[in-house]
Protein backbone atom coordinates (compact mmCIF):
# COMPACT_ATOMS: atom_id res chain seq x y z
CA UNK A 1 0.00 0.00 0.00
CA UNK A 2 3.31 1.89 0.58
CA UNK A 3 4.09 3.76 -2.68
CA UNK A 4 4.41 7.10 -4.77
CA UNK A 5 0.51 6.90 -5.61
CA UNK A 6 -0.52 5.51 -2.27
CA UNK A 7 -3.11 8.44 -0.73
CA UNK A 8 -3.88 7.70 3.21
CA UNK A 9 -7.83 6.99 2.78
CA UNK A 10 -9.62 5.72 5.67
CA UNK A 11 -10.29 2.02 5.24
CA UNK A 12 -7.00 1.39 4.51
CA UNK A 13 -5.82 3.14 7.59
CA UNK A 14 -7.97 1.34 9.73
CA UNK A 15 -6.25 -2.10 8.16
CA UNK A 16 -2.86 -1.39 9.02
CA UNK A 17 -4.20 -0.13 12.50
CA UNK A 18 -6.07 -3.44 13.05
CA UNK A 19 -2.61 -5.09 12.67
CA UNK A 20 -0.80 -2.34 14.14
CA UNK A 21 -3.00 -2.73 17.33
CA UNK A 22 -2.87 -6.55 17.15
CA UNK A 23 0.48 -6.35 16.88
CA UNK A 24 0.65 -3.97 20.19
CA UNK A 25 -1.70 -5.85 22.19
CA UNK A 26 0.41 -9.51 21.26
CA UNK A 27 3.96 -7.79 22.75
CA UNK A 28 2.07 -5.49 25.34
CA UNK A 29 -1.06 -6.24 26.39
CA UNK A 30 -0.44 -10.26 26.49
CA UNK A 31 2.62 -9.72 28.86
CA UNK A 32 1.12 -7.03 30.82
CA UNK A 33 -1.47 -9.70 31.66
CA UNK A 34 0.59 -12.44 32.43
CA UNK A 35 2.59 -9.70 34.91
CA UNK A 36 -0.71 -9.24 36.66
CA UNK A 37 -1.26 -12.64 37.23
CA UNK A 38 1.90 -13.10 38.66
CA UNK A 39 2.04 -10.24 40.58
CA UNK A 40 -1.08 -11.15 41.93
CA UNK A 41 0.17 -14.91 43.13
CA UNK A 42 3.28 -14.16 44.08
CA UNK A 43 2.00 -11.89 47.41
CA UNK A 44 1.34 -8.31 48.40
CA UNK A 45 4.76 -7.37 47.79
CA UNK A 46 4.82 -7.96 43.86
CA UNK A 47 1.15 -6.68 43.95
CA UNK A 48 1.92 -3.21 45.16
CA UNK A 49 5.60 -3.43 43.29
CA UNK A 50 3.09 -3.73 39.74
CA UNK A 51 0.71 -1.33 41.46
CA UNK A 52 3.52 1.55 41.60
CA UNK A 53 4.92 0.70 37.87
CA UNK A 54 1.11 1.98 36.42
CA UNK A 55 1.15 4.69 38.79
CA UNK A 56 2.34 8.31 37.20
CA UNK A 57 2.62 9.39 33.30
CA UNK A 58 3.61 6.36 32.00
CA UNK A 59 0.81 4.41 33.46
CA UNK A 60 -1.69 7.03 32.44
CA UNK A 61 -0.04 6.78 28.70
CA UNK A 62 0.01 3.01 28.59
CA UNK A 63 -3.73 3.39 29.59
CA UNK A 64 -4.19 5.11 26.91
CA UNK A 65 -2.79 3.56 24.07
CA UNK A 66 -3.47 0.05 25.49
CA UNK A 67 -7.28 0.72 25.97
CA UNK A 68 -7.64 2.16 22.26
CA UNK A 69 -5.79 -0.61 20.93
CA UNK A 70 -7.91 -3.15 23.12
CA UNK A 71 -11.07 -1.36 21.88
CA UNK A 72 -10.25 -0.35 18.20
CA UNK A 73 -9.04 -3.97 17.40
CA UNK A 74 -12.31 -5.83 19.29
CA UNK A 75 -14.52 -3.32 17.20
CA UNK A 76 -13.11 -3.84 13.99
CA UNK A 77 -12.69 -7.67 15.00
CA UNK A 78 -16.09 -7.50 14.93
CA UNK A 79 -16.24 -5.71 11.21
CA UNK A 80 -14.08 -8.33 10.22
CA UNK A 81 -16.28 -11.08 11.03
CA UNK A 82 -19.37 -9.40 9.42
CA UNK A 83 -17.06 -9.29 5.94
CA UNK A 84 -16.02 -12.80 6.72
CA UNK A 85 -19.91 -13.31 5.93
CA UNK A 86 -20.13 -11.31 2.54
CA UNK A 87 -21.93 -8.59 4.37
CA UNK A 88 -20.75 -4.98 4.52
CA UNK A 89 -18.70 -4.70 1.61
CA UNK A 90 -19.50 -1.95 -0.39
CA UNK A 91 -17.81 1.41 -0.18
CA UNK A 92 -20.44 3.43 1.41
CA UNK A 93 -21.27 0.70 3.82
CA UNK A 94 -16.83 0.54 4.73
CA UNK A 95 -16.62 3.77 5.34
CA UNK A 96 -19.83 3.98 7.79
CA UNK A 97 -18.77 1.18 9.71
CA UNK A 98 -14.99 2.45 9.87
CA UNK A 99 -16.66 5.60 11.55
CA UNK A 100 -18.81 3.14 13.36
CA UNK A 101 -15.57 1.43 14.86
CA UNK A 102 -13.63 5.04 15.49
CA UNK A 103 -16.44 6.33 17.49
CA UNK A 104 -16.68 3.24 19.41
CA UNK A 105 -13.12 2.81 19.86
CA UNK A 106 -12.90 6.42 21.18
CA UNK A 107 -16.20 6.12 23.64
CA UNK A 108 -15.08 2.69 25.33
CA UNK A 109 -11.72 4.16 25.45
CA UNK A 110 -12.67 7.28 27.41
CA UNK A 111 -15.25 5.36 29.58
CA UNK A 112 -12.71 3.17 30.41
CA UNK A 113 -10.10 5.75 31.29
CA UNK A 114 -12.93 7.60 33.79
CA UNK A 115 -13.45 4.11 35.49
CA UNK A 116 -9.76 3.62 36.46
CA UNK A 117 -9.26 4.64 40.42
CA UNK B 1 10.57 -34.22 -20.95
CA UNK B 2 6.86 -34.57 -21.25
CA UNK B 3 5.17 -33.61 -18.19
CA UNK B 4 1.68 -36.66 -17.65
CA UNK B 5 0.91 -35.40 -14.43
CA UNK B 6 -3.01 -34.56 -14.52
CA UNK B 7 -3.68 -30.84 -14.64
CA UNK B 8 -5.71 -31.20 -11.09
CA UNK B 9 -2.55 -33.33 -9.50
CA UNK B 10 -0.62 -30.16 -10.50
CA UNK B 11 -3.17 -27.76 -9.08
CA UNK B 12 -3.31 -29.58 -5.56
CA UNK B 13 0.20 -29.61 -5.72
CA UNK B 14 0.36 -25.99 -5.60
CA UNK B 15 -1.42 -25.16 -2.78
CA UNK B 16 -1.55 -21.58 -1.66
CA UNK B 17 -0.01 -20.71 1.78
CA UNK B 18 1.27 -24.44 2.45
CA UNK B 19 -1.41 -25.23 4.84
CA UNK B 20 -4.89 -23.95 3.29
CA UNK B 21 -7.64 -22.92 5.17
CA UNK B 22 -6.91 -24.16 9.23
CA UNK B 23 -5.06 -21.01 9.70
CA UNK B 24 -7.81 -18.61 8.84
CA UNK B 25 -10.71 -20.43 10.53
CA UNK B 26 -8.37 -21.08 13.75
CA UNK B 27 -8.43 -17.04 13.84
CA UNK B 28 -11.46 -16.25 13.52
CA UNK B 29 -13.08 -19.05 16.05
CA UNK B 30 -10.71 -17.48 18.56
CA UNK B 31 -11.75 -13.97 17.80
CA UNK B 32 -15.38 -15.12 18.10
CA UNK B 33 -14.13 -16.66 22.07
CA UNK B 34 -12.19 -13.65 22.56
CA UNK B 35 -15.72 -11.52 21.90
CA UNK B 36 -17.20 -13.25 24.81
CA UNK B 37 -14.05 -13.78 27.02
CA UNK B 38 -13.02 -9.97 27.08
CA UNK B 39 -15.92 -8.26 28.28
CA UNK B 40 -15.43 -10.01 31.19
CA UNK B 41 -11.94 -10.10 31.46
CA UNK B 42 -11.88 -6.05 31.16
CA UNK B 43 -14.52 -5.90 33.59
CA UNK B 44 -12.77 -8.71 36.08
CA UNK B 45 -9.45 -6.42 35.65
CA UNK B 46 -11.52 -3.29 36.06
CA UNK B 47 -12.86 -4.27 39.13
CA UNK B 48 -9.96 -5.19 40.84
CA UNK B 49 -8.06 -2.23 39.52
CA UNK B 50 -8.52 -0.36 43.10
CA UNK B 51 -8.69 -3.72 45.16
CA UNK B 52 -6.12 -4.77 47.73
CA UNK B 53 -3.76 -7.98 47.45
CA UNK B 54 -6.33 -9.89 49.61
CA UNK B 55 -9.50 -8.72 48.00
CA UNK B 56 -8.08 -9.59 44.14
CA UNK B 57 -6.16 -13.02 44.96
CA UNK B 58 -10.08 -14.24 46.36
CA UNK B 59 -11.63 -12.86 43.27
CA UNK B 60 -8.99 -14.90 41.36
CA UNK B 61 -9.12 -18.39 43.79
CA UNK B 62 -12.70 -18.59 42.96
CA UNK B 63 -13.20 -21.48 40.62
CA UNK B 64 -15.27 -19.84 37.39
CA UNK B 65 -12.71 -17.35 37.89
CA UNK B 66 -9.86 -19.02 37.54
CA UNK B 67 -11.45 -21.05 34.93
CA UNK B 68 -11.78 -17.85 32.75
CA UNK B 69 -8.67 -15.70 33.43
CA UNK B 70 -6.65 -18.80 32.32
CA UNK B 71 -8.66 -19.59 29.18
CA UNK B 72 -8.51 -15.80 28.13
CA UNK B 73 -4.57 -16.18 28.53
CA UNK B 74 -4.68 -19.01 26.47
CA UNK B 75 -7.12 -18.02 23.88
CA UNK B 76 -5.34 -14.71 23.84
CA UNK B 77 -1.84 -16.41 23.15
CA UNK B 78 -3.33 -18.49 20.92
CA UNK B 79 -4.93 -15.33 18.67
CA UNK B 80 -1.44 -13.27 19.25
CA UNK B 81 0.36 -16.36 17.92
CA UNK B 82 -1.93 -16.55 14.69
CA UNK B 83 -1.75 -12.90 14.06
CA UNK B 84 1.86 -11.97 14.61
CA UNK B 85 3.00 -15.39 11.91
CA UNK B 86 0.68 -13.29 9.22
CA UNK B 87 2.01 -10.19 9.70
CA UNK B 88 5.75 -11.99 10.11
CA UNK B 89 4.74 -13.83 7.00
CA UNK B 90 3.59 -11.02 4.94
CA UNK B 91 6.56 -8.21 6.01
CA UNK B 92 9.68 -10.03 6.74
CA UNK B 93 11.07 -11.16 3.47
CA UNK B 94 14.59 -13.18 4.80
CA UNK B 95 13.28 -16.46 5.43
CA UNK B 96 16.04 -17.23 8.00
CA UNK B 97 14.60 -14.00 9.99
CA UNK B 98 11.31 -15.09 9.04
CA UNK B 99 12.14 -18.60 10.77
CA UNK B 100 13.83 -17.22 13.59
CA UNK B 101 10.85 -14.61 14.41
CA UNK B 102 8.12 -17.88 14.29
CA UNK B 103 10.06 -19.36 16.20
CA UNK B 104 10.57 -16.41 19.15
CA UNK B 105 6.70 -15.73 18.65
CA UNK B 106 5.81 -19.73 19.48
CA UNK B 107 8.64 -20.57 22.09
CA UNK B 108 7.78 -17.03 23.74
CA UNK B 109 3.78 -18.11 24.09
CA UNK B 110 4.14 -21.26 25.01
CA UNK B 111 6.45 -20.14 27.77
CA UNK B 112 3.58 -17.62 28.85
CA UNK B 113 0.78 -20.44 28.64
CA UNK B 114 3.51 -22.33 31.19
CA UNK B 115 3.66 -19.57 33.41
CA UNK B 116 -0.08 -18.60 33.25
CA UNK B 117 -1.08 -21.92 34.15
CA UNK B 118 1.24 -22.34 37.41
CA UNK B 119 0.34 -19.46 38.85
CA UNK B 120 -3.33 -19.38 37.99
CA UNK B 121 -3.69 -22.62 39.50
CA UNK B 122 -1.22 -21.18 42.29
CA UNK B 123 -4.03 -18.69 43.05
CA UNK B 124 -7.08 -21.35 42.67
CA UNK B 125 -4.85 -23.93 44.92
CA UNK B 126 -4.25 -21.38 47.37
CA UNK B 127 -0.66 -22.50 47.15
Amino acid sequence: MIGPYYRPQLTSVLSITHRASGVFLSLAGVPLLLWWLVALSSGPEAWQAMRDCFSGLAGLLLAVVGLFSLSFHFYNGIRHLVWDTGRGLDIKTAYRSAWLVLGSSVATTGILLGALP
Amino acid sequence: MSDITHPLARARGHGSARSGVRHWVAQRFSAVLLLLLLPWLVYALFSLAGADHAAAARFAARPWNAALLLLSLLTLLYHAVLGMQVVIEDYVHSRALELALHFIVRAGAVFAAALGVIHVAKLALGA
